[in-house]
């Protein structure tokens, strides 16, 4: 179906449009980032203080007398007025302080960048999945309107939208971890391997690049069914802006043109439809990277994927609010972050677009 | 003579708007009976209402619900005694579910409700007035719309405390924004329309324009946003329980359910299974009727 030379106009096409990017435009949504960052940060504090519970005992313990409750709470700046404790809070921020947890005493930031990656390559390896598996009933459905391979996709995609993740996780953990044997249902690698050295953090990324193809191997087989699990949430949009993308392309006049000319269909479809509806659909896609990534929490909690979602879920158990200030911002940060350079590779992709 | 023709036409303007609705709404059912999927849907969905209904009269153990335990019962496979087998401390699984349910379009209802109040209301001021409100209502949605839903609710909700009501209130206060979003953008267009001058030009409040004129023209997408969101409110809620953060023992609710058997998985593997289950029916039959409302309400995806 896909011809051969899909790719190739392809990228000639986009690369005389990079001189299209206009940086005057990006420059001020990077700088509009900031109003915005502003903002999370006044709306995480204010979260952080209506904590009605009581977390500085919870760090200290049941034993704890009220001398060492006090210590703690002068020890974590809470006795200060609130105005005070904010700006201390964003001045921390900039430092690169994000506090510490008060339940492992380990910094924040510090656990962040211990965790963040292993939620990166999972959220990478899932928006690939969805976008491959999306792409394709999409494209299915379009060609089949109406018709039994339509439907059926569809509602596949449907179904699997509709169950919870956790719920998904666990299922496919049985199936294909316990049953089947043919992936392990936990962790990022072998309990006795050592992971490899970082470079980026991504096991599966740093193993290639130290050829290191026995750690590749488990780190993909590790990697699989989590992603798996994960692609899931993004799969019926992927797949329904696909069709509807593909529906919009067939019906252009060039496909009637060519059509008429006698061009092959396997030529219409495979090199000139495809290629119009791929483009605006790749912004459904990255779009859908932000959303993969908080869905990442609850797949991390089942997999045991030492990434942010697990660490989010532990500290909020806990009350922990240090941490939960830092990852929701830290997801802000790169949520803001996906969004604009979806506005990039949009005006890339499409120089019709015009940015405002 | 005059006065007279002059009524008959302002009825005959009457019956032929009121004709003009029915006719358009009896399309509208047709379209949406046509669609095999989403007839599926409805039917499902009546049946789980029905079910959180009378759930309490069929539930064989309607007690388990509530705290009652039956430790020496624990952990049975199911069989007829016990459709879907008993939990860690004998409780009847098949009960708690369908005693769930209930809660669960509870859930939903809420937070739906909540977030569309807030969200419509919102987006209709800020694209109504414009200008420096507009600016102002519109950068607080980015702000709640930067951080991914889920996590924003889980620390909402961490932050309020555990409960089935934080859990609530959580997840509205993330929901809100995508209804302001499509609710000012409805507005802003439908500001131009020639209907909305003529109103302004006989001197209607902008109250009056906004709610009577303006919102009744853009109730089809936001009815079509709840209906697709309400499955995904019921699966987030779910989420936060399972987490741990919704509803506290021994409170029914599933996603709190999945978390109590995940401990017990694989071997006593009911526990876990049959609360999934029945979050899975909830959120497809939303999602197979939100899929055809939007077929039939909303023209441009219609294809």
């Amino acid at each position: 179906m896909l011809h051969p030379e899909f790719l190739i106009p392809f990228l000639s096409d986009i690369w005389p449009n990079l001189v299209n990017i206009r940086f005057g435009y990006f420059i001020r949504r990077v700088l509009l980032l900031i109003p915005l960052l502003i903002g999370l940060s006044i709306l995480t504090f204010s979260i952080s203080r209506v904590i009605p519970g009581d977390p500085v005992g919870l760090a200290a313990g049941p034993q704890a007398t009220p001398e060492i409750k006090e210590t703690l709470r002068r020890e974590f700046g809470l006795d200060k007025p609130l105005p005070i404790q904010y700006v201390n809070y964003v001045a921390g921020l900039f430092r690169g302080d994000w506090g510490e947890s008060l339940y492992s005493r380990r910094g924040v930031a510090e656990s962040l960048r211990a965790f963040f990656p292993a939620t990166l390559e999972l959220t990478l390896a899932a928006v690939l999945l969805a976008a491959v598996l999306g792409t394709t009933l999409g494209v299915l459905s379009a060609l089949y309107k109406d018709r039994i391979p339509d439907h059926v996709s569809r509602t596949v995609v449907l179904f699997f939208v509709s169950f919870p993740q956790f719920w998904l996780a666990m299922i496919f953990q049985l199936i294909f971890g316990l049953a089947l044997g043919w992936f392990p249902i936990s962790k990022r690698m072998d309990i006795l391997m050592i992971p490899p050295e970082t470079i980026t953090g991504l096991y599966t990324v740093d193993s290639l690049l130290r050829l290191d193809f026995g750690a590749f191997k488990a780190s993909v087989t590790h990697l699989f069914l989590p992603a798996l699990v994960l692609s899931f949430g993004a799969l019926a949009s992927i797949t329904r802006i696909t069709r509807a993308n593909m529906l919009e392309a067939l019906d252009k006049d060039f496909v009637k043109m060519e059509r008429a000319v006698g061009l092959p269909e396997r030529l219409v479809i495979g090199k000139y439809v495809l290629r119009t509806a791929f483009i605006a659909t790749l912004t459904v896609i990255s779009l859908e990277f932000g959303w993969l990534m908080a869905g990442a929490v609850l797949v991390e909690t089942i997999f045991d994927w030492p990434g942010l979602g697990l660490y989010i879920v532990e500290s909020s158990l806990r009350m922990d609010f240090q941490p939960i200030m830092g990852i929701t911002i830290l997801y802000g940060v790169v949520f803001s972050l996906v969004n604009i350079f979806t506005d990039l590779i949009y005006g890339v992709l499409d120089p019709r677009i015009g940015y405002e | 003579m005059n006065e007279v023709k002059r009524v008959s036409s302002t009825l005959e303007l009457e019956k032929n708007r009121r004709s003009a609705r029915w006719e358009n709404f009896r399309r509208g059912v047709y379209r949406f009976r046509s669609n095999t999927l989403s007839m599926v849907g409805l039917c499902m969905l009546l049946i789980v209402i029905v079910i959180a209904f009378i759930a309490p009269m069929i539930a064989p153990y309607p007690e388990d619900a509530t705290g009652a335990t039956h430790v020496l019962e624990r952990f049975q496979s199911p069989s007829k005694a016990h459709f879907f087998g008993t939990d860690k401390i004998g409780r009847d699984i098949f009960s708690r579910v369908f005693m769930g349910t209930g809660l669960a379009l509870q859930v939903g209802i809420v937070i739906i409700s909540i977030a569309a109040t807030i969200g419509v209301t919102l987006g209709a001021v800020a694209g109504y007035f414009g200008r420096w409100i507009d600016d102002l209502i519109m950068r607080i949605t980015d702000i709640f719309l930067a951080v991914p839903a889920l996590v924003l609710a889980i620390a909402i909700t961490a932050a309020l405390g555990k409960g089935i009501t934080n859990v609530m209130i959580g997840i509205s206060l993330v929901w809100w924004p995508g209804f302001a979003r499509l609710t000012r953008s409805l507005v802003l267009s439908l500001k131009e329309e020639a209907f909305v001058e003529a109103a302004n030009g006989i001197g209607a409040s902008h109250a009056r324009i906004l709610f009577r004129h303006i919102l009744p023209n853009a109730v089809s997408p936001i009815i079509v946003k709840m209906s697709t969101d309400f499955g995904f409110a019921v699966l987030t809620a779910a989420a936060l329980g399972f987490i741990g953060l919704g509803a506290q023992p021994p409170t029914p609710e599933w996603g709190a359910m999945i978390n109590d058997g995940r401990a017990y998985f694989p071997s006593e593997w009911w526990v876990a299974t049959f609360p999934g289950l029945a979050i899975f029916v909830v959120v497809f039959s939303w999602n197979l009727l939100g899929d055809g409302l939007r077929d039939v309400l909303d023209p441009r995806s219609r294809r």
